[in-house]
């Protein structure tokens, strides 16, 4: 297959004529084998010396067809394959899916499983943003955060295998409520992890929040206005990161969250040492939604009465959740079968991936791995 | 939705609710206009996502789906265009910055073309695939053998 190095022009392409030093520019291919692309991602920059003047992503690596594969399942089997697009961060995505097919149903899970959806969602938010920090940091050259990240998301995991009996690819959920009901130290096992974990936050802040070769790397890099991030549709931390305090949990509550009280962290400059700091603050409010929702677990069933052969009368429902890296959206038409016509998922990770180019034109090669990690893209859910 | 009909008149075909959500098929042709209009009037800041369904034994054979939030009213819509085989759409990348590769995504999955796109190709298949996955008349188990073939150096279902 012959190489192309074609930019094009406008959003995606390059603008920057004249070079710096009067020298040629070179095209650097990164990835998709390098570790720091979290997955398969292949990046194709144009460096004048080591700065960045334009980029363009090539992704597809991992593309499964999940959409396709969606339209020759029913609607239960389909359930366990969307674990498999954010696999840092399946619940979440279960939690979507079955949310949606209940919408268009117009079925809701009962009490007692909404509950218990928020309280595992929330962990999984935690999870998700521990092994981001990790990684993150990782990618910078501190190492140290991955072990304590990796400490305290077993812990979860650890959780997870003792309700679902699987740690990465939960299928937590059942379209209606949930399958299994909650084991009995599911509590005390959410409130001894809730307890330490406050401390330990701490603990990652005195590594990095006033390091200054942290701070070095991070402030004032990837710089993304609360406009350009609403013209390129990023969504979640990033979005949040940029000013703009705008949290689905709170704007268009779903599962349980109308009930508990926790704040929407916000940054200022939008560059990546704000997404971190919002990604902080946002795993000690996941940890107070988990201890306000441990407090009254309602008593009743799990499942709701949505029967064994589900077909959604004709029509179609968008539906979206506030998962760890964003605006995870299911967009689903029932032609009236057991199988639906069409389901598209709205990836947060694709989206805001979108705007790498712009993050990191003008930066050197090295800040592009910072911006990465920044994004915290997963490439199965980009690829889907 | 009543100032959509007022404002557009014949180009919004039909104003509808589905489960309580917000749907407007529109004229195709006029979707840039009526795209500009919803960011710039109706603030519907963010381009949420841009996709497409096939009905092959329609007429027009696709659905142009998308999805628009509006920040400061907290609302959610959804625009329709009706869209057949072969026939241009404008693009609106120059109104929703993000569309340029949720555009490309549609261009890839079913080959619907974006007139005025910067740089329209596949995104997530190969540039030379034949083939658009997500048509309806495309098999699950279909794939381009001869690319297969040629870059992987395997034949199909190996």
């Amino acid at each position: 297959m012959a190489e192309r190095y074609n930019f094009g022009a406008g959003a995606g392409g390059v603008n920057v004529e004249t070079t710096v030093l009067g020298a040629d520019e070179i095209i650097l291919n990164m990835g998709p084998q390098h570790p720091s692309t979290h997955g398969v991602l292949r990046v194709k920059l144009r460096l004048d010396g080591e700065k960045v003047v334009g980029s363009e992503c090539v992704i597809g690596y991992l593309h499964r067809g999940v959409e396709k594969i969606a339209e020759h399942r029913s609607y239960q089997q389909f359930a366990p394959y969307v674990d498999r697009m954010d696999y840092v961060a399946a619940v979440s995505n279960g939690l979507g899916y079955c949310e949606t097919v209940e919408k268009l149903l117009g079925a809701e899970a009962p009490p007692r499983a909404r509950v218990i959806r928020t309280i595992l969602t929330e962990l999984q938010r935690i999870a998700s943003h521990l092994f981001w920090l990790g990684t993150h940091a990782l990618d910078i050259g501190a190492l140290t955060p991955l072990f304590y990240c990796l400490r305290e998301r077993e812990e979860i995991l650890k959780i997870f295998e003792k309700y679902c009996g699987a740690r990465l690819t939960t299928h937590a959920f059942r379209i209606g409520g949930l399958q299994y009901e909650a084991y009995d130290e599911l509590e005390k096992d959410t409130e001894r992890f809730c307890k330490d974990f406050d401390r330990r936050v701490d603990e990652y802040e005195s590594l990095l929040t006033e390091n200054r070769i942290w701070v070095g790397r991070t402030k004032g890099i990837g710089v993304l206005t609360a406009d350009a991030a609403i013209a390129m549709g990023v969504t979640g931390p990033v979005l949040r990161a940029s000013g703009v305090q705008w949290d689905i949990r709170k704007s268009m509550p779903y599962a349980a969250y109308d009930q508990y009280e926790f704040s929407i962290p916000t940054g200022k400059n939008g560059d990546t040492y704000d997404r971190y700091l919002v990604r902080l603050e946002e795993m000690r409010q996941s940890r107070k939604i988990c201890l306000q929702a441990i407090e009254n677990i309602p008593a009743g069933p799990i499942l709701g009465k949505v029967g064994k052969v589900l077909k959604p009368p004709p029509g179609e429902v968008y539906h979206s959740i506030e998962a760890p890296k964003g605006e995870l959206g299911y967009y689903i038409v029932s032609d009236g079968t057991t199988q639906p016509y069409r389901v598209r998922i709205r990836p947060p990770s694709l989206i805001n991936l979108e705007a790498l180019d712009q993050m990191i034109r003008g930066h050197l090669v090295a800040d592009v791995v910072a911006v990465i990690g920044t994004l915290d893209i997963v490439l199965g859910e980009v690829d889907r | 939705m009543k100032r959509y009909k007022a404002r557009f008149g014949g180009a919004v075909v039909e104003a509808l609710l589905d489960r309580k959500q917000a749907i407007l098929v529109i004229a195709a042709d006029r979707l840039l206009e009526i795209a500009r209009y919803s960011r710039d009037e109706e603030h519907f800041d963010l381009l949420v996502d841009l996709t497409a369904v096939d009905w092959p034994k329609r007429e027009k054979r696709f659905d142009l789906v998308l999805n628009l939030y509006s920040f400061s009213k907290n609302e959610r819509v959804r625009l329709k265009a009706l869209v057949a085989e072969n026939e241009p759409v404008p693009s609106v990348e120059s109104v929703w910055p993000t569309a340029n590769w949720l555009e490309r995504e549609v261009y890839d999955m079913f080959g619907i073309v974006f007139e005025g796109h910067s740089n329209l190709k596949r995104l997530l298949l190969p540039e030379e695939w034949q083939g658009h996955p997500l048509r309806k008349d495309y098999d699950i188990l279909q794939q381009d053998e001869a690319w297969v073939r040629e870059n992987l150096g395997i034949e199909s279902g190996q």
